[in-house]
Order: structure tokens, then C-alpha cells, then sequence
């Protein structure tokens, strides 16, 4: 090795050391920068990893079912496979709705209004793009995942009504949740969670829906769950069992046929509603889903208002059903008594305003019984007078009118009774003597409820007790347990004399029910017909109903309750522009009840009388 | 002083004469390192040798073997092939420009039906071996001539020129720093140096036009991760995730939820030091590290033992290169260096990185068995 070497030999060395240093510079800065990275950030990194994770996922709970008093199913719940979108986890949102559109029915308006809903929110909340899929189109979209990014296939449940238009307008409907009302319970941020829109579903959503649980669940970088960590269960939604009897709303609901009417069966004892009828009515199973626009449109244009629930929302004016409350005001406030008699000569003139009778040639000389029988009018008229407007009013409202029953329905009408502060208030005028005497027979002013006029007919037929319907037995296995009901407070007198009259109304010669008969040995009922009149004809208008149209026929009204000696059930049917109430509604209303009766197994064998209920002698029968 | 009859018994040792005068420990630590590779492969398969581990192994064994063919073979003997090797080795760079596999969106593969064969990998051996080979005869004072250090300059440029055309970045840059670094220690001037890396700083601005979009896109990304977290900045981004979620202890063996979910991209081969630092925590990133720098220590060790220029230069261009290699690939996956797609030696999966690492070290341990052989100046008089 020469001199050269050796020199070359140190250069190098030197050269290598330094590189060398360099070297383990940079080690130190890999080793600085993991050091940064794994334990100073490293917390902040560790939560990053848990977010990437683990996908909290919310567990609706099933919604609680309704039943009828006997457990049959009115809304129960069905698989309801879907698909949603989550528009964050897509790579090309149209590009997998055009792959879904292969796969599952995707029309154009429905995709454009995905598109815009998946603007609107955001990414990370899922949209449901199709439901109630079948099989074939579920396991199709399962296969084909890997192409579908953001995509997620779900096996949900939706609402299902077997008995739809039935119960439509008692138990209301389902329906997705609004936008904008989706802040509070988080269930409410599902896709594809429905909330009670109407009915009972409304009223007790919040118990049927229970509370939301939660699963952790691990997922991969392409959001496949690997497995579940951590569940917690939510509350069940609870069970609601109605007081409805579901054969008997069924029959009611078919021997309504096709009219514009309601009926509704109560239990004079207790005030359950075993039947509570409107029609024509909706599927509610189609609200669920999404009711189209013409769909929509369909029902608004028709005129027997099938979105109505007319049992509590459609106001009538009573007529002579009315004639009972009248009675009872009279004899109570000792107006009229059972010797207070009236000529009746089919008219009453009033100055110079003719007030008719509807037995044009007059029914002669009645008392109380037979003007109920009868339901003379020109009787009422001069009772009414006797009595006045606020006693009238009094005596209506003990009965039942006036104010809403509450009986869990949102959109239950109050009705309008009137006295003279409410006529003060809404016609600024005093009470005259033609509201009198168009009160005394239930039209002008009044305007009753069907479920107001059943429980009027209950709390007459009960005589002791004013019980107040109701449409809940029970709730998530908890009785709802009857209240106290308040003591009519009716003299005992009074009360055999009108519910004479309403026996004689059905069963003695004259009365204008005659023709409505239960046909069950032994059991005889109780009625009140009434035929209101919708638009006041002029004097010289001589057409007969059947010449009217349909909007401008009187309505038929029918109030019934049985047995005459101990009744257990009263029923109430309106029919609209059904012309005379004898002779539409009150066939319907006997029908209705007959059929209540046979329901009633215990009250056929043994005719026994329920705790409580007090045995009357009836009347003249 | 020089013992002729001592170096003439050394040139007739039998094979396991040589074997017994190689670096042992350089051969433990590189084993280590490919046990820790192993062991990442099978985790991040879930806990099987299937689709990676298994294939590594084998790998390993067959380029265990060439590494020990290499190593036997008299360090002359690769001093004589060192030019015609770097030509064909350059050849074959340049072959793939014509006729390359599309592979990744880059032309970097020959494919030779059995396997695919990286020219790169080839080049950047061929590079060390003949910048080495340059500048065995030469002093300092030689290299520090311009007409003199033009020639290595164009044997560094060239290739890495074709190599960038691939293009590989992260190759074309480990082929250039190294490159320069054998120069470097062989002496040349620090003024080509300073004045290099002043007018490289300049050239940023043209390079940048010749960038490919994509490479742009990581560049950027780089800078900015936050840029695009689902695109580009994704990679960086879940890397960065994995590491620091591991903290000083990691998460326990095959306990990434990052990489055994997926989060992590291409964990098996370039971010699979992520994996180490997510299951093993700071520790076992700290252990790889001394891992490395212990075998770089020990490559130096060797390199001062030999007594001719050509060894020298060989390992520690080698070394320098092995420095290169991992240094870019854990500042990348840490978000230091753009990601330019460069594996972990020994450890992340893939054949051509195994073969080629395996043959360099046998450079480095034929150089080494080979120390005290008397190499003339003039490698022209040799044999």
C-alpha cells in the first residue's frame, strides 16, 4: 500500500463517517417523528382508529302492536326488506343509483327526489331508496354490493293494518317522519322510521314506538360489520289493546255499507266503544308506503270525506235525537211534568214565521210519552219555551255535548251547544225565540258529535252514572284502569219517564222506530230516531228528498240502546243526507245492535246484570 | 506490511474456508429483519401464511441462496462483470420503455413468464457496482477533476433519467442519492456537491412541468393531506391513523384493527411498516429501527476491513442504498416524504425486492470474505 492508498484510505473513512453521521441524523428523525406521531398525538390517533372502527348502528325496536279486546291483531308489524344510500360512503351517487335502478324498481320521479333529499341532508344520514323489495331483488342487491358503494341492504319492518279501511280512522296511520322533525329521539333520524300520523297511532306514538337501543358494531374500510361489541337493548314499544270488539266493528263497518256515515257501539256500563265506525274510509296500509298525488287527490275530492273520521269530527245537528236531552231539561227543571200536555196541529206559528211539524197533520193532544213516541215537534216547541235556551244547554252537557270526550283521537270536535252568553259571543245578538224553538227539536244553533250522541244515549240508558267512552283497555300490559264516572245526578223519575218514551219510541204503536226490532226473545230495545234538516227549503219549494241532491238531503240519525230492562249497549248511527232517520238509520242502528247483543255470549245465556248496573221497571211496556 | 504468501493460501480457500470468514452477524441481522417481515405477512393476513408469508419465506430461501453463491464468488470476478453488468442491466431499463407490462399505471416490469423481472432493481446494483469499479483506481484528486467526474456523472444520470420516464420515482431518486453518495465517499470535491444540490434546488422548478399528474397529485397531497382525505390524502391519512394509534405498545400482535380491517392500503407491501407500528406500538418501530442502523453500523465495520477500493466503495454504496431504501419508505408511510411507492427491505412483500436486496448483500459479504486480496490500481492488468 503506497503513500496514495493510505491518504485515499483516511479520505474515505472520513468521507464514510460523515455520511455515516448523516445517517444517523436522519435515524433520529424517523425515530422523533414516530415518537411525535405514536405517543404525543398518538391519543388523538387512537380515537381516529375507533371512529374508523366501530359504527354505532341504532336499533329501532319493534312498534308496539294494537289489538282488540280479545287480542286480534288491528296493527301489526311486516318484514319490510330495503335498500338505503348513504351518500358520504358512495363513490358516484348517480352511478349507483343507476345500478340500483337495474335491480329494483326506481322510477325517474322517485330518483330525482332522492337526489335532491341527498342534497339537502347530509352525508353520513341514510336515504331509503327502495322498500318492500322482494326476495329475489333483496338477494340481488346483496350479490351485487361490491359495485353498489354507499349501499346498504336492511331487513326493517313496516307498519300493516290487516283490517285497513276498517279501523283506518281508529288507529289512524304511520308515516315517514317529516323534515325538519327529526331532532329529539333518534330513532327519528332512521331511514325509513315511521311515526303516528293520525288515530290512535298518533296519539300513543311515543308508547307503541318504545326506545331506541344500540349496537357497536366493528366494520371494515368498506363498511362490512366483522362483528357486533356492544348491545344495548331498547324499550319495546308498547302493547295498546283497544275496547274495540273487531267482529263487530267489521259488521258495522259492512252494514254501513257504501253511505257517508258512522256508527258507534258503547257499553252503556262502562263507556268502552266496541265498535266506532266511519265511511267510506282510507287504506291506511298506502299512507305507509307513500300515498301517490293522485291517490291523494282521489280521496280530498270526494264528497263522502273518506279522511274524516266522522264519529268525532263530523258535526251534525242532532235533531230530534235531541228531544231526549230536552225531556230530561224539562222534567228536571221542572218546566214540564208528566201532565203537561200540548195540541199539536202539525204547526206552530211564531209571529209571522210558520214552524212545522214533521207529521204534518199534526199528532192532537200529546204528553211527554207520546211526543217522545211520536217525536212530535210542536210538543218540543213549547217546551223549549218553557224551558229556555241555558237550561237546555245545561242539561246537554251533563249529557255529553258540547265539549270533546277525549277519548284519544286528536281531531275530536267540541260541537256547539248553544246558550245565550254563546250566542252573545258569536252572534252578538240576544237568544230569540226561533233559536228556542229550533233548539227544542235539535236543529239551528246545536251541533252534536256522533260519539256525542252515543254517549248521550249511554248515559240515558245508564240513568246513574255519566261514564264517558273510551277506546284503551290497556297499554304495554298495564289496565287503564275505568274512571270514577260522575253521578248523572238526574232525578230517578225523570229519567224512567224519558227512557219510557225511547222504549215506546221502538215497541208501542205510533212510535217511529216501530219497525226496528232485535229479533232476540226477550230483549227488547230502546230508540230515538232523528232526521235533521241540512239546508232549510223555501216555502214554496215543494221537492221531496228523493228530488234533492245528494249534499241537500236531511241527515238520518238513530239512537238505540238494549235491553229496555237492563241495557248493556248503546249504539249510535249517523247517516249523511240519509233522508229519515226511521227508515235508514234506524234499520242500521237495530242491526248494529242486535248484533252487539249476540257478541255478548254471558248476556244471551244468562241474561244477568253486570255489577253495578241497576234493574229498572220499564215504564209502560 | 504485505504478506504475499498469506493473501496466495487465503486465494485457494475452499468454500467453507470462506464461509467461516464471512460476517456472521451481518447474516443475523438481515435474517432478523426478514423474521420481522414474516411475522408482519402473516398478521396481516389475518394470522396465515396464505396469501403472503408463505411465498416470502420461499422467496427468502431462494434468494438465500443466490446470496451465497454471490458471496463465495472472488470479489474479482465482479469487479470484471461490473461494466458489462451495468450495460445490461441498463439495456433492460431501457427495454421496458419499449415493451414494459402495464403494471400500477407505470411500466416497471419485464415479464419473463415465470416471474417479472424489475430492471430497476437490476440497475440500481449495476450502478453501485460500476460507479465502483470507476473509482477504484482513482484518488480524491482524480475524481475532483471535471473531465473525470463527468463519466460517473453520466453513468448516474443517464439510467436514473430512464428510470424517472418509467416511471419511478422513488427508485430514480434512491439510484441518484446513492449514486452521488459513492461519489461522495470516493472522494470527489465538496464544491461539486454544494453547487449540486444549489442548482438541483433550482431545477425543482422545470421538474415539477415533467411530473406526471399523478405524481403531482402526491406531492401536493403531501404537502397538504387534509387536500383530499378520501382521494389522494386517503393513503397518508389511514398510514398516519395506524401508526399513531399504537402508541408505545401497540395493540398487540395481529390486533391492528387498521390494517386487519383494511383501512390501511397496499399493507403488505409499502405501508407495511404501519402495521409493525400499530401492533408492536413505539417499541417495536424503535426495534426495527435499531435493527436497520445495527446493520448499516455492521456494513461500516465491514467496509474499513477491506482493504481494496473497489470493496470498499461496493459496500458502502450498497449500504448507502439499503439506507436509501428504508429510510424513504418509513418517512413516507410517517407523512415525512411524499408517497412514492417504495417497499420496506426484507420486509415488505414482493419478489424482486428480496432477490435484489439478497444479491447486493452477497456483494457486500463477497467484498468482505475477499478483503485482503491485493486488487491492482489498474484493474486493467488484473487477470
Amino acid at each position: 500500500m503506497d503513500s496514495r492508498d493510505i491518504e485515499r484510505t483516511k479520505a474515505l473513512t472520513r468521507r464514510a463517517v460523515t455520511l455515516g453521521g448523516m445517517k444517523a441524523a436522519l435515524f433520529v428523525v424517523l425515530a422523533g417523528r414516530m415518537y411525535y406521531l405514536q405517543v404525543i398525538d398518538g391519543a388523538q390517533y387512537q380515537m381516529l382508529a375507533e371512529q374508523n372502527r366501530i359504527n354505532i348502528r341504532l336499533l329501532a325496536p319493534p312498534r308496539g302492536l294494537i289489538r282488540d279486546r280479545f287480542g286480534v291483531e288491528l296493527a301489526t308489524n311486516k318484514q319490510n326488506l330495503r335498500v338505503v344510500l348513504i351518500p358520504e360512503q358512495s363513490d358516484d351517487v348517480t352511478a349507483t343509483l343507476d345500478g340500483l335502478a337495474k335491480l329494483v324498481p326506481l322510477g325517474e320521479t322517485t330518483r330525482a327526489r332522492l337526489l335532491r333529499e341527498i342534497r339537502r341532508t347530509r352525508g353520513y344520514i341514510p336515504v331509503s331508496v327502495a322498500e318492500n323489495l322482494s326476495w329475489g331483488q333483496f338477494s340481488s342487491v346483496n350479490l351485487n354490493m361490491p359495485d353498489l358503494s354507499g349501499v346498504q341492504p336492511e331487513i326493517g319492518e313496516t307498519r300493516h293494518y290487516p283490517f285497513s279501511e276498517i279501523t283506518a280512522h281508529t288507529i289512524g296511520y304511520v308515516a315517514p317522519v317529516p323534515e325538519g322533525q327529526t331532532e329529539g329521539d333518534p330513532l327519528l333520524q332512521l331511514p325509513g322510521f315511521r311515526i303516528g300520523k293520525s288515530g290512535l297511532e298518533k296519539t300513543y306514538d311515543l308508547k307503541l314506538r318504545g326506545k331506541a337501543g344500540n349496537s357497536r358494531v366493528e366494520v371494515d374500510a368498506f363498511g362490512r360489520s366483522i362483528r357486533e361489541l356492544a348491545r344495548q337493548d331498547g324499550d319495546l314499544g308498547a302493547e295498546v289493546v283497544l275496547t274495540l270488539d273487531m267482529e263487530l266493528q267489521k259488521y258495522a263497518f259492512e252494514r254501513l255499507g257504501g253511505e257517508s256515515a258512522s256508527a258507534i257501539v258503547i257499553d252503556v256500563q262502562n263507556g268502552d266503544l266496541l265498535a266506532m265506525v266511519s265511511t267510506p274510509a282510507f287504506d291506511p296500509n298506502t299512507f305507509n308506503v307513500g300515498l301517490t298525488n293522485a291517490q291523494w287527490n282521489t280521496y280530498l275530492r270526494n264528497d263522502h270525506k273518506p279522511l274524516t273520521n266522522k264519529c268525532i269530527a263530523g258535526l251534525y245537528a242532532p235533531g230530534s235525537t235531541y228531544k231526549l236531552s230536552v225531556a230530561l231539561a224539562g222534567l228536571e227543571s221542572g218546566a214540564i211534568d208528566t201532565n203537561f200536555r200540548v195540541f199539536c196541529s202539525g204547526k206552530k206559528q211564531m209571529g209571522n214565521v210558520t214552524f212545522h211539524c214533521w207529521q204534518k197533520n199534526g199528532h192532537g193532544t200529546v204528553d211527554l210519552h207520546d211526543a217522545l213516541k211520536g217525536s212530535c215537534d210542536v210538543y218540543f216547541y213549547e217546551a223549549a219555551l218553557r224551558i229556555g235556551m241555558d237550561r237546555m244547554a245545561e242539561m246537554s252537557q251533563r249529557l255529553g255535548f258540547g265539549a270533546p270526550l277525549n277519548v284519544g283521537l286528536s281531531d275530536e270536535k267540541a260541537g256547539i251547544l248553544p246558550t245565550r252568553a254563546w250566542k252573545k259571543a258569536a252572534h252578538n245578538a240576544p237568544v230569540t225565540q226561533g233559536d228556542l224553538l229550533n233548539a227544542g227539536i235539535g236543529q239551528g244553533f246545536v251541533l252534536a258529535t256522533p260519539l256525542q250522541l252515543a254517549t248521550m244515549a249511554a248515559r240515558v240508558a245508564n240513568g246513574v252514572k255519566a261514564i264517558s267512552p273510551r277506546l284503551v283497555r290497556s297499554i304495554g300490559g298495564q289496565p287503564v284502569p275505568y274512571e270514577d264516572a260522575p253521578d248523572l245526578g238526574i232525578a230517578r223519575s225523570s229519567i224512567a219517564e224519558v227512557q219510557a218514551g225511547a222504549y215506546a219510541v221502538a215497541n208501542e204503536p205510533g212510535g217511529t222506530a216501530l219497525r226496528v226490532k232485535l229479533d232476540i226473545p226477550g230483549i227488547k230495545l230502546c230508540a230515538k230516531t232523528g232526521t235533521a234538516q241540512v239546508k232549510r227549503l223555501k216555502d214554496g219549494d215543494k221537492r221531496t228528498q228523493e228530488e234533492l241532491p245528494w249534499q241537500l238531503r236531511n241527515n238520518a240519525l238513530f239512537i238505540c240502546w238494549a235491553p229496555h230492562d237492563a241495557p248493556r249497549y248503546a249504539v249510535a248511527v249517523v247517516v249523511e243526507h240519509g233522508m229519515k232517520g226511521s227508515a235508514v238509520a234506524g234499520p242500521i242502528g237495530g242491526d248494529i245492535l242486535r248484533q252487539a247483543m249476540l257478541r255478548d255470549p254471558a248476556r244471551l245465556a244468562a241474561y244477568e246484570t253486570p255489577k253495578g248496573a241497576k234493574t229498572r221497571e220499564t215504564g209502560r211496556a | 506490511m504485505i504478506d504475499f504468501g498469506f493473501y496466495s493460501d487465503r486465494q485457494s480457500r475452499s468454500i467453507l474456508q470462506k464461509l467461516g470468514d464471512m460476517s456472521w452477524t451481518l447474516l443475523f441481522l438481515i435474517i432478523a429483519t426478514c423474521l420481522v417481515g414474516f411475522v408482519m405477512l402473516y398478521s396481516v393476513a389475518g394470522g396465515s401464511l396464505e396469501p403472503w408469508a408463505g411465498r416470502q419465506i420461499a422467496r427468502f430461501f431462494i434468494g438465500l441462496s443466490l446470496f451465497f453463491i454471490v458471496a463465495i464468488v472472488d470479489v474479482r470476478v465482479w469487479l470484471s462483470i461490473s461494466y458489462p453488468f451495468y450495460l445490461f442491466a441498463f439495456v433492460l431499463v431501457v427495454a421496458v420503455e419499449m415493451a414494459g407490462t402495464i403494471g400500477m399505471g407505470a411500466q416497471r416490469w419485464i415479464n419473463l413468464g415465470l416471474f417479472q423481472l424489475q430492471p430497476a432493481e437490476l440497475m440500481k446494483i449495476g450502478l453501485v457496482l460500476a460507479l465502483a469499479r470507476f473509482c477504484h483506481g482513482l484518488t480524491p484528486q482524480d475524481i475532483s477533476r471535471p473531465l473525470v467526474l463527468i463519466i460517473p456523472i453520466l453513468m448516474i444520470v443517464v439510467p436514473t433519467f430512464f428510470v424517472v420516464r418509467q416511471p419511478d420515482l422513488g427508485t430514480a431518486m434512491l439510484m441518484f442519492v446513492g449514486g452521488a453518495g459513492t461519489l461522495f465517499v470516493a472522494g470527489a470535491s465538496w464544491i461539486y456537491f454544494l453547487s449540486g444540490g444549489a442548482l438541483g434546488l433550482l431545477a425543482l422548478i422545470p421538474a415539477w412541468s415533467l411530473l406526471r399528474d399523478y405524481q403531482r397529485d402526491r406531492v401536493l397531497t403531501f404537502l397538504d393531506p387534509g387536500r383530499d382525505p378520501l382521494g389522494a390524502g386517503y393513503h397518508i391519512l389511514q398510514s398516519k391513523i395506524a401508526l399513531g394509534s399504537g402508541g408505545m405498545f401497540g395493540k398487540g400482535f395481529m390486533q391492528g384493527t387498521q390494517s386487519q380491517l383494511d383501512f390501511l392500503p397496499e399493507k403488505q407491501t409499502d405501508f407495511i411498516f404501519t402495521v409493525l407500528g400499530e401492533e408492536w406500538g413505539l417499541m417495536g418501530g424503535l426495534g426495527l429501527l435499531c435493527l436497520y442502523f445495527l446493520t448499516l453500523m455492521m456494513m461500516y465495520v465491514l467496509a474499513l476491513q477491506i482493504r481494496h477500493q473497489f470493496g470498499r466503495l461496493l459496500v458502502l454504496g450498497i449500504a448507502l442504498m439499503y439506507f436509501l431504501y428504508l429510510f424513504i419508505n418509513i418517512a413516507m408511510v410517517m407523512g415525512l416524504v411524499p408517497v412514492v411507492g417504495e417497499p420496506l427491505p426484507f420486509i415488505s412483500y414482493g419478489g424482486t425486492s428480496m432477490m435484489s436486496l439478497l444479491i447486493s448483500f452477497g456483494l457486500v459479504m463477497s467484498a468482505y470474505i475477499h478483503r485482503d486480496i491485493e486488487i491492482p490500481r489498474r484493474p486493467g492488468a488484473f487477470g
